[in-house]
């Protein structure tokens, strides 16, 4: 029974994982197709970006801040309290800036393409721009699917910087350092080997959520009470391709570098 | 009642086959349209209406048997020409199926998208928006959103983006299905106009009796997967066959 369980699960998993490949040759294929559905892709960005803006920047502001207070007593302790810009930049750009944004976006983005996509396959309007000859994955897949590959990218340099401030209040705060001073030892502290890889892995957590959230969505079943399984389906698995897509980069990274 | 002999023939299937699984849904469903002609396809819920006018436009495939329509075999229809056709088939859905985030001028422009050119030149669709509109009666909810319209007004705007592509013709799935009965019958003969209007030939799904007596040539009854009996309503409503017969009764 366990057995049978577990080969279930791994069939599934496999099918799955197929039909998910399918889907993006699928958008390879057509997004180099005319028409292009301009306008749609920046009503999407629109969308995207700007309605996620206040929530990615309230949470990498508060990531700022939390970072720095709970560091600082133990860089106190250890007599590199100069060292802190240095660390909370580093830490922010290369791993929590862009995994916890790719997260939050995950959820806000990721659930919302799919409810989107699942309501709109369930009330038959995907079949109504079919029957009306409109290709309804080149107008609603690949505009969402490029519109979250540009938009998650900004939306982390954005969070970044707000997150960078927040620790900056901080170090003023309680140790009274200038704004000068701290962005000087922040800027001195990365490196072009900080800044690319954590910049280009953004782009590929922004299509996996793009991804996985239209592919959810346009393949929906059972109804609306399938809608809500598939925008949890959506953020669950695009997180999971986000935590796989970031380990992937890290290993690259460091091979590279190590080279 | 429509003259089949000499009438061009719209729409051909010939021993339609499909299966969910182990359930076969049709079972070698024939029928022919006429052009003008409005044909009522009844039967039982779950009886596999829709799933038919859904492989009539592609949207499901079929196992087996032939689909021509307008002497075009679908199953030999590269998507381009499947597109060409589709314009010139419209449907109407069961739930209206407009697009929530698009206004009323956006849904019925959004056909025109891709087939702007069956048109001439044309730089702003509002006149056929308007004729659209007009041809169903509200054309003052031009700048509405859906979740603004009631069932009957969304039912008559999805019917209005139907017609804007001015196709030759409609096929309507359960088109008073979750209406009340007024409004169905406002429906029904908005149906009827449209088709004195534009001379379409439609094929009209559904299970309500009074639609059929009101707007059928043709009727077909879609019993265990095949046409079990073809007639007028007249002909049918008068059966003796108990399957017929649990029709009509009221």
């Amino acid at each position: 029974m366990y057995l049978y369980v577990t080969t279930s699960g791994l069939n599934s998993f496999f099918i799955e994982t197929g039909e998910l490949a399918n889907f993006a040759l699928r958008f390879f294929k057509e997004v180099f197709k005319r028409p292009f559905e301009f306008k749609e892709f920046l009503r999407q960005c629109y969308n995207m970006g700007n309605r996620s803006l206040l929530l990615v920047g309230v949470t990498g502001f508060i990531i700022g801040l939390v970072f720095t207070l709970q560091s600082r007593p133990k860089m106190i302790e250890l007599g590199a309290v100069a060292w802190l810009p240095s660390m909370v930049s580093i830490s922010i750009i290369r791993e929590i800036g862009p995994i916890i944004t790719a997260l939050i976006c995950a959820g806000r983005i990721g659930s919302g393409i799919g409810a989107e996509l699942g309501a709109m396959r369930v009330t038959e309007q995907i079949d109504a721009m079919d029957v009306s000859g409109t290709n309804p994955f080149k107008f609603l897949v690949v505009t969402r699917i490029l519109a979250t590959t540009l938009m998650i990218p900004i939306l982390v340099i954005m969070s970044d910087a707000v997150a960078l401030f927040g620790s900056f209040l901080i170090e003023n705060f309680k140790g009274d350092v200038s704004f000068t001073l701290y962005f000087d030892e922040v800027f001195r502290a990365l490196t072009y080997s900080d800044l690319i890889p954590s910049t280009i892995k953004t782009f590929f957590f922004g299509f996996a959520i793009g991804l996985v959230g239209c592919y959810k969505g346009y393949y929906c079943k059972h109804g609306t009470a399938g809608v809500g399984l598939t925008a949890n389906a959506a953020v669950v698995e695009a997180s999971m391709v986000v935590f796989i897509i970031d380990f992937a980069s890290v290993l690259i990274t460091d091979i590279f570098y190590s080279i | 009642m429509i003259n089949s002999e000499v009438r061009k023939k719209m729409v051909i299937i010939k021993d339609l086959v499909k299966s969910y699984g182990e359930h076969r849904v049709l079972n070698g469903f024939n029928m022919e349209l006429y052009e003008g002609e409005t044909l009522v396809i009844m039967g039982k819920s779950g009886s596999g209406k829709s799933v038919m006018i859904k492989c009539l436009i592609g949207l499901e495939s079929h196992d087996s048997g032939t689909i021509t329509i307008m002497n075009k075999n679908l199953d030999k229809m590269d998507a381009d020409t499947l597109n060409e056709i589709r314009t010139e088939v419209g449907f109407l859905f069961q739930g209206s199926a407009l697009y929530d985030s698009m206004s009323v001028r956006e849904n019925l422009e959004f056909p025109l998208r891709r087939h702007i050119g069956k048109f001439g030149e044309l730089d702003d669709a509002t006149p056929l928006v308007m004729e659209a509109l007009e041809s169903v009666g509200l054309p003052q909810t031009i700048e509405l959103m859906p979740e603004e319209l009631s069932g009957g007004m969304k039912r008559r705007i999805a019917l209005a983006r139907t017609l804007i592509l001015k196709p030759k013709i409609i096929l309507y799935d359960e088109p008073t299905t979750g209406l009340d009965p007024i409004t169905s019958k406002e429906i029904v003969l908005l149906m009827k106009s449209i088709q004195d209007k534009y001379k379409t030939s439609s094929i009209v799904i559904t299970h309500d009796v009074d639609c059929a007596r009101f707007i059928a040539d043709r009727m077909i009854l879609l019993i265990d997967g095949i046409n079990y009996i073809t007639g007028t309503f007249a002909e049918l409503s008068k059966s003796d066959d108990p399957k017929v017969s649990a029709f009509f009764k009221t």
